[in-house]
Parts: C-alpha cells; sequence; structure tokens
C-alpha cells in the first residue's frame, strides 16, 4: 500500500493499545491491521469516521487536538462553538452559563458555528439550480464523508456540492470582522471546539481548500468536562455577557439529520451512521436510485449530535436543540452592541469566497496503478482465496480473508498468518510448530501467546 | 484476460444487481477509470435486471483485457419478438408488479446500447436472449 500523507486526527498510542483488534473488525473501510500485540493504521484508507474511537476498551485512540494553553499565544481568543456544544448541557444551564464560563476559562470571543448556514443555505440553493444536471448532489458538510467518497466512491467525486461547509464560512467572516476592528492578523486566534475526529482533519489538511481561517482545534468532550465542572462549582445564574445574535432555527438544527436537507429544494434524502451511507452510496454509483437531487449525508448516527467527542445521549442533544429552534422568535433577540454584526452583512464579501476546489478521487480499492499489474494481483487474490477459509475469524491480523489475501498479493503480508493454513502445514510437516507460535507472536505479541500455564485445573 | 462469470435468478428482485456490484468492485480494483466504469455498470445493471424482470434464469460470462471489456448475457426466457421495437426508448412489456417496483420503465436495452461502443441482440422467442456488447478502455 502507497504510504500517505495524510493528516489524522485519529492516533493509536502504542503505550496503551492491548491489540484487542475490536477496532479493525468496526472499521469501515479496513484501515486498521494488528501487527506485534498493537493496532497500526494504514494512512491512506482511514477517513477519521471515529468508529475505531468508540469501540476501543481502553482508549488507546486518541484525538490529537492542540493543548488547551495555546489559546494565550493569542491576544483575542475566539471560540467558535457548533450548536451541538451547547445541547451537550442539560435544560436547566442556560446558554449564557455556559458562554460566562467560557470567558471565565480565557476566550475573549465566542461565535456559534452554525451563524455561516446564514450565507451557505442561499448558496446551496442557488448551486443545485445551476448544477441540476447532476443527481444526485451530495452535501459537502461532512468531512468524513467527503474522504469516504474520495477513497471508496471515486466515481462520485464530481457531485460533491463545492461550497465550504459552515465552520469555513464563519471562520472567514470572524477573521474579516476583527481585521476591520484594527486587530492585527497575528493576535486573533480562532479554536474550533470540534465534535469529532473528521473536523480536524479537514482544518489541518483541508480538501478542495488551500488553507484554514482556524487558528486551532479543542475537542469537545475536553471543553464539556471544562465547562460543566465551573457550572457546578459557581452557580452563577445573572451574568452579563456580551452574546453574539442566538442561532435561528434553521441554524440550530443544521448539524443534526435532516437539517440540511429540509431546506433545499427537490427530492433531497438525508441519511446518517457510515455504513447506512456506504450502502446507499453502492446504489447511486450502480444507478439504481437515479432521480434524488440531493444526499444529505453524514457519518455519524443522529449527525454531529452522535460525534465521537460528545459526552451526552446524542437524542437528549437533538431533543435540546429541537427545543431551543422552537422558542427561537427573531424579533425576540434583539443584538447585543458589542456583539459580532450579522453575519449576512458580509454576504457578498463570503459568498464571493465560498466556492471550493474540485475534489480529487484517491482510489485505496485499486491493486496496481497499472491494469495489467493489477489483474495480475487480482488473479492472485482470487487463487489466495480459494486456500482460506473464509471465516473472517481475523487471527491473521486482518479484517477479514479477503482483506489478507489482498495484503499477501500486495507482499504486505504471508499465507501462513492464516491460522487454518497454519495447521495443515504443521500436519504435512511443512512448519515446525516453533515457527507457527512465532508467526503468531509477530501478530499477536508476546503476552497473549505466552498466557498459558496449566488448565488442567480449570 | 481475466474471466467472471455469474448466475443470475430470474424474478428474483432482491438479489438484482448483485453481479452488477461484484463487477463494479472488481473493475475498481482493477484501476479501470472511474467514467468508464460507471459506463460498464450501469449497461451492465440494465442488463442483468432485464433477466430477473423477463426470464426464468441466466448466466453472464465477463471478459476482461487492458483494452476492453466484453459481457455476454445468455437467458433462458420469453425471448424477445421484434428486437428494434424492444431497442425503442420507453418500450416495455413488464409487468404492472415489475413496474411498481421501480423497474420495467422501457430505458433497459437502450440504456445499454448509450453505455457501450458494440451492442449485438439475438433472440429466439420462447427460448431466451443473447446481449453482448463491450466497452473499449483508454479510448
Amino acid at each position: 500500500m502507497e504510504a500517505g500523507n495524510f493528516h489524522h486526527a485519529l492516533k493509536i498510542r502504542e503505550d496503551l493499545c492491548i491489540g484487542c483488534s475490536h477496532c479493525m473488525n468496526v472499521c469501515p473501510t479496513e484501515a486498521i491491521r494488528v501487527k506485534n500485540g498493537k493496532s497500526v493504521l494504514f494512512a491512506d484508507r482511514c477517513v477519521d469516521c471515529g468508529e475505531c474511537f468508540r469501540v476501543c476498551p481502553v482508549s488507546a485512540i486518541i484525538i490529537d487536538h492542540d493543548d488547551f494553553n495555546y489559546i494565550f499565544d493569542y491576544k483575542y481568543r475566539v471560540a467558535l462553538v457548533p450548536a451541538v456544544f451547547t445541547g451537550q448541557f442539560p435544560e436547566d444551564i442556560s446558554l449564557r452559563q455556559i458562554h460566562s464560563v467560557m470567558l471565565d476559562l480565557g476566550f475573549t470571543h465566542i461565535y456559534e458555528v452554525e451563524n455561516g448556514v446564514e450565507i451557505l443555505a442561499e448558496s446551496i440553493n442557488e448551486y443545485t439550480t445551476v448544477h441540476r444536471d447532476i443527481k444526485p448532489l451530495i452535501s459537502s458538510f461532512c468531512p468524513a464523508i467527503v474522504r469516504l467518497i474520495q477513497v471508496k466512491f471515486p466515481a462520485l467525486v464530481d457531485n460533491i456540492i463545492r461550497l465550504q461547509p459552515p465552520l469555513d464560512i464563519s471562520a472567514a467572516f470572524l477573521k474579516k470582522e476583527m481585521l476591520a476592528q484594527g486587530i492585527p492578523s497575528e493576535e486573533i486566534g480562532i479554536f474550533y471546539v470540534t465534535p469529532c475526529a473528521a473536523k480536524i482533519a479537514a482544518i489541518k489538511d483541508p480538501v478542495g481548500e488551500s488553507s484554514s481561517h482556524i487558528t486551532g482545534v479543542i475537542n469537545m468532550d475536553f471543553l464539556f468536562n471544562k465547562v460543566f465542572r465551573q457550572v457546578k462549582q459557581k452557580n452563577n445564574q445573572s451574568c452579563a455577557v456580551p452574546l453574539s445574535g442566538k442561532l435561528s432555527g434553521k441554524a440550530t438544527c443544521w448539524a443534526l439529520t435532516n437539517g440540511e436537507a429540509r431546506h433545499v429544494q427537490g427530492r433531497c434524502l438525508a441519511i446518517d451512521e457510515i455504513h447506512n451511507v456506504i450502502e446507499f452510496l453502492e446504489r447511486i454509483e450502480n444507478e439504481e436510485i437515479t432521480d434524488i437531487d440531493f444526499l444529505e449525508l453524514r457519518a455519524c448516527d443522529e449527525s454531529c449530535a452522535g460525534g465521537v467527542l460528545t459526552t451526552s445521549n446524542r437524542f437528549l442533544t437533538v431533543e435540546r436543540l429541537r427545543n431551543h429552534a422552537d422558542l427561537y422568535r427573531e424579533e425576540n433577540e434583539p443584538l447585543h452592541p458589542d456583539a459580532f454584526r450579522k453575519i449576512s452583512s458580509e454576504k457578498e464579501y463570503l459568498k464571493n469566497r465560498i466556492t471550493i476546489d474540485p475534489i480529487k478521487p484517491r482510489s485505496i480499492l485499486k491493486l496496481d496503478e497499472n491494469m495489467a499489474e493489477a489483474m495480475k494481483k487480482m488473479e492472485k487474490v482470487n487463487r489466495i482465496m480459494l486456500l482460506l477459509p473464509m471465516v473472517d475469524c481475523g487471527i491473521c491480523g486482518a479484517p477479514s480473508c479477503q482483506a489478507l489475501a489482498q495484503d499477501i498479493a500486495q507482499g504486505e503480508a504471508g499465507i501462513q498468518q492464516c491460522i487454518f493454513i497454519q495447521k495443515i502445514m504443521e500436519q504435512k510437516g511443512e512448519m515446525s510448530l516453533e515457527d507457527s507460535v512465532e508467526v503468531m507472536r509477530s501478530i499477536w505479541g508476546f503476552g497473549k501467546t505466552n498466557k498459558y500455564r496449566d488448565i488442567k485445573g480449570i | 484476460m481475466m474471466h467472471f462469470e455469474f448466475h443470475v435468478e430470474g424474478g428474483n428482485f432482491l438479489k438484482a444487481g448483485a453481479a452488477s456490484s461484484q463487477l463494479k468492485k472488481i473493475l475498481k480494483q482493477l484501476n479501470v477509470d472511474p467514467k468508464t466504469i460507471k459506463r460498464v455498470v450501469v449497461a451492465m445493471y440494465e442488463a442483468e435486471v432485464n433477466i430477473v424482470a423477463h426470464a426464468y434464469k441466466g448466466d453472464i460470462y465477463i471478459d476482461i483485457d487492458t483494452k476492453k471489456i466484453e459481457i455476454t448475457l445468455i437467458d433462458e426466457g420469453p425471448g424477445i419478438p421484434d428486437i428494434d421495437l424492444a431497442m425503442k426508448q420507453g418500450f416495455s412489456t413488464a409487468s404492472s408488479v415489475v413496474r411498481e417496483m421501480g423497474f420495467g420503465a422501457g430505458m433497459g436495452l437502450p440504456n445499454i446500447k448509450n453505455n457501450s461502443d458494440e451492442l449485438t441482440i439475438t433472440s429466439e422467442v420462447n427460448k431466451g436472449t443473447t446481449v453482448k456488447f463491450a466497452t473499449y478502455l483508454n479510448q
């Protein structure tokens, strides 16, 4: 497999990993193998969906964010928070309390990501009108989905809507507003509070954009703990803080399932959870489903409310945000004089910059660049498959017999890694017992292959 | 040159498209250009669904080399009495049940023609139909 230069927020901590293979078995792109008792990531296959992070029993998979004290490198420190962050807190804790604690923690400004929706919603409908010949158009909102399409559905990259997500629009607005206030660029730090790993990867290694306005990223679970603790300790009910304008109902629910689809014209469908998305994209790719205009696809169940870095139950988060949206009345929300202006005041500026570059396919499925070579490798895979037991037990350190066969054809694994093959080779005298134990150790490490002491007393 | 074979059951819409999905996977692994894959798979899907919708059973034979992809679908079924008529867009003999499932819009054969570089159809009434089409690579 070719070495990739892709930034991943997901990292496996070798010192903590116990090589239990849970992550390997749930990875939707088969990006993980077990070697020497530790999980190993194929960087070019990973789409940062975070499924591995969810199942790791020892928290050995981490999402690499910036050190919190990094914010103090900047004189002006903006927390760019998504609406689902507010949704993490119980209903009796107000937006004001949350924001005032965040200011206590060191931020100088707080701005909600979904403000960018006011610009984006209009642009999406313009885009779908101009590009109505492309069916379906696919939202660029979820970075894990954009990457999934790049690696697994390369024929569909041109279906992805080439518009920035709300995050980038809001960041561009903040930067412009603060520069206009006479603040030097180097004194502005914009910190995004992320509900998932994919957003971090999208910021550190953007697809279709040359750079990002976002200075750093803070994991949502980390900030939630910090803020919730302070709210509990201080119990300050009354606190006057300059709030930015409240999000509209549409903006509040944008990151939830059906948040986008219900505001786009034509036949629209919203699909969440990565396996559901994969199943649907297979059908789209075969043109079994043809007359859908717009697809909202999200990697997490219940979309961002189910992000891997959220703490609250995703269904409760959705309920809270929907309640907030229902209660919103524009006329009841006067803008505080110290708050940022409405984002619509820079509509033209932002819309002129909203388009992203074409998204390039980078297929992980091809066995070789050269078709003749790929055919040779495929024939080899097919020959190997005839020998494998097809039980997908994972003892070989690969997630399936098919994955092992491909690894062997690519020269990255040996057929004796298969436990069934080992037994037969031992029986035929083609492999010594010592060699077979050695192979097991090379996959699962010394610990797991050295547990046997005395089974008589069991 | 690589050869693949698939069997198709008539009337089983649960499995309609399974062979096409397999072919798509193979072509992706062989690093065939995505646009070519799309054409081949769309043509193959139409032809595969035709067998499911109209015939009793059928077999699909696929030959792939670096120059072209050749697909032959041989079915046992009612056959097509007038191939020229069946090639017209919108013409369909599919039953209302089949149409309710979203198939049988009469786009099948024309769609195969549009998505292939060579197409020959031979048919014998009450015996079956053979659809053979090819798509060239790197052209």
